[in-house]
């Protein structure tokens, strides 16, 4: 084998090996809802494993980010590469990604019509495949990790919302993704139920979850973020470790809305 | 204490105590709702005044002086002066409303007795016991095998009915669906109806819904073209036009075509029924489903399409009652629906009598009024069942 060949052989191992640590690539990506530029040109990448909190002003586009990931808004320019499958308008690509990356919204979204129980296993039997037996077993595992298991029978709306939240974090683990997606998961929640749903995502975090998280929660951003990406008018503004980013922010407007929220 | 001082510190929890018990009888029930001011006091009067002045002639009229059957009444007891209802009418021309002109079986025909009177049309009361006993078990909610139910109502059933009615296999003589009638043709019209009109509305109000561009134009068309054209317009173009398009010498039968008129125009308004409940699912529903890998259709037929329906149950159980009540203009392309029976017989000079008519017009709102009120009760049953959002 010739020196050249195996030069780029080895190349070609490290590409797939980048690949394989990379779980989310994004790549001039723009998009708009009718004529408003909602994003304009970004580009991140995500490392397996990494976790990810995207703060920002609202409106700045931070959302519609994340719902780009998993394709509920659809881009118009640029690429986004999840788990090395590109999102285009294919359908059945579209659901492959989704299989694989969960998503917890900010007012739940649980299936009021279906038990705690069932809206756990729903998607594990009838997108998986997976038997009802054990995707029993599996919702009950879960259930007891967000500490619920007492309420599988009972129906959502007899639930509090952090116990709702909790069961939507469950109800996408069930799936066994890789990714986790969170749109803003305690805002629509009374302090005292904002604890228990960070606590949870905090031991998703210990595991090693790949996680993006928006959140207004500094204190969450600090505690576990590898990196904070701060967003403004649809652009990331600037990315950062939290130690740095919270002590010594470069841009002026990160300055200016890190002076409004923190006291 | 000091007057000033507006720090609190509770001592000690209030424990749980019962609400106080409200009920006052009978006495203070009429004292808060009838009785609770002068207008009101005023109306109550008024009211049952109204219901002195109309309930006893009623009474009467239906059951005080009414003629029941019974050995030896005749047509004479009809006749005299002052007598209410004539229920022995109805009695006597029971077989017509329900059967029709469907032939006798040729050798009950011939028995007397009970089981012969049965017997005499065998053919649709097998129908009627075999139509019972597949649904009662389908609507009750807590009974198993509802797949092999739903299946054996919804596939075999229709097959069962359409062969023991119109005959000419297995020896069964054979019997033209112009020899359908009365109650019998009203139950078929109706079930068909609803059976038919329900899923297809799903899927036009769906297709309503549909990105693309053919379907959903298609279906605006077919919602908006049968549901702007009056009942009675479809139901005499099926049955006049039609034939006039058709290549000579070919035919669809009469009651198959008024069938297809009335399930395609109720199937119109169906499909507007279940877009409202569509329309008020928040959309978040179908993105939570989307975001777990469902496609389309998992995500309707899990999430989407059983809570739009739950919410438009009395939309729905409208629609149905209004279809069932509609069946009675398919007498006007000669169909000898229950209502047609009924007008026919009031003509009848074997029981011509002063209320003859009111008789049977009686009896034939109370036979829809029983049908319509069973299903309006049915469905508040099941709204009540399915209710899961306060449930505690």
């Amino acid at each position: 084998m010739s020196s050249q060949t195996q030069e780029a052989a080895s190349k070609k191992v490290k590409a797939v090996e980048e690949d394989a640590k990379t779980a989310i690539e994004i790549t001039e990506m723009n998009k708009w809802f009718g004529d408003f530029h909602v994003l304009r040109d970004i580009n991140l990448k995500v490392k397996k494993g990494e976790r990810i909190v995207i703060a920002g002003p609202s409106g700045s586009g931070k959302s519609t980010l994340i719902r780009c990931i998993n394709r509920l808004e659809e881009h118009q320019q640029g690429h986004i590469i999840v788990n090395g499958t590109e999102l285009t308008s294919d359908v059945k690509k579209i659901d492959e990604v989704r299989r694989e990356v969960g998503m917890v919204f900010q007012h739940f979204n649980l299936f009021p019509h279906l038990s705690i129980l069932e809206n756990c296993t729903l998607a594990p039997i009838w997108v998986r495949g997976v038997p009802k037996a054990e995707a029993e077993e599996t919702a009950m595992h879960y259930l007891e990790r967000v500490k619920i298991p007492e309420q599988a029978l009972k129906y959502p709306g007899q639930l509090s919302g952090g116990q709702q939240q909790r069961v939507a974090i469950a109800r996408s683990l069930c799936m066994n993704p890789q990714i986790m997606l969170f749109d803003e998961p305690t805002s629509a929640l009374d302090p005292e139920m904002i604890k228990e749903v960070l606590d949870v995502m905090v031991s998703l975090a210990e595991d090693g979850m790949t996680m993006l998280v928006v959140t207004h929660e500094m204190g969450f951003a600090r505690q576990v973020a590898n990196r904070v990406v701060f967003m403004d008018q649809g652009q990331i503004i600037e990315q950062n470790e939290p130690e740095a980013f919270f002590s010594n922010p470069q841009h002026e407007r990160t300055k200016e809305f890190l002076s409004q929220i923190l006291h | 204490m000091a007057k000033n001082n507006l720090a609190f510190v509770r001592k000690d929890i209030i424990d749980e105590s019962p609400a106080p018990n409200l009920s006052k009888g009978i006495v203070g029930w009429s004292k808060e709702n009838l009785f609770s001011s002068p207008s009101n006091t005023i109306l109550t009067i008024i009211g049952m005044a109204l219901l002195l002045y109309i309930l006893p002639p009623l009474y009467n009229f239906v059951f005080g002086h009414a003629v029941w059957p019974g050995e030896g009444v005749t047509v004479e007891a009809c006749r005299a002066h002052g007598t209410g209802a004539c229920w022995a009418y109805i009695d006597d021309r029971m077989s017509f409303f329900v059967y029709g002109f469907f032939p006798k079986d040729a050798y009950w025909a011939t028995q007397e007795g009970f089981l012969a009177s049965i017997m005499q049309y065998w053919r649709v009361n097998s129908v009627f016991a075999v139509g019972v006993l597949l649904l009662v078990p389908l609507m009750w909610p807590d009974l198993k095998y509802k797949t092999v139910n739903a299946i054996l109502f919804f596939v075999v059933y229709p097959v069962f009915v359409f062969y023991m009615l119109k005959g000419g296999v297995f020896g069964l003589e054979e019997v033209q669906t112009e020899s359908w009638g009365g109650l019998t043709v009203t139950l078929i019209i109706g079930l068909v109806g609803i059976v038919v009109s329900l899923p297809m509305g799903i899927v036009l109000a769906l297709g309503r819904q549909s990105k693309m561009p053919i379907i959903k134009t298609a279906c605006i068309m077919f919602i908006e073209v049968w549901r702007a054209v009056p009942l009675i317009t479809v139901l005499f173009m099926a049955s006049v036009m039609l034939p006039l398009f058709m290549p000579v010498g070919m035919t669809v039968d009469k009651l198959l075509r008024a069938l297809v008129g009335v399930s395609f125009f109720s199937a119109a308004y169906m499909a507007e029924v279940v877009r409202g409940g569509l329309q008020a699912l928040p959309k978040g529903q179908s993105e939570a489903a989307a975001s777990l890998g469902m496609n389309y259709w998992k995500s309707m037929l899990f999430i989407i399409l059983p809570q739009a329906l739950k919410h438009v149950i009395p939309g729905i159980v409208n629609s149905f009652i209004a279809l069932f009540k509609d069946t009675s203009l398919v007498s006007i392309v000669g169909i000898f629906d229950l209502l047609k029976t009924v007008q026919i017989s009031n003509l009848n000079l074997d029981w011509a009598s002063e209320n003859q008519a009111i008789t049977g017009y009686l009896f034939a709102a109370a036979v829809f009024w029983v049908f319509c009120f069973g299903m309006s009760r049915y469905s508040l049953m099941m709204e009540d069942r399915l209710n899961t959002s306060h449930k505690n």
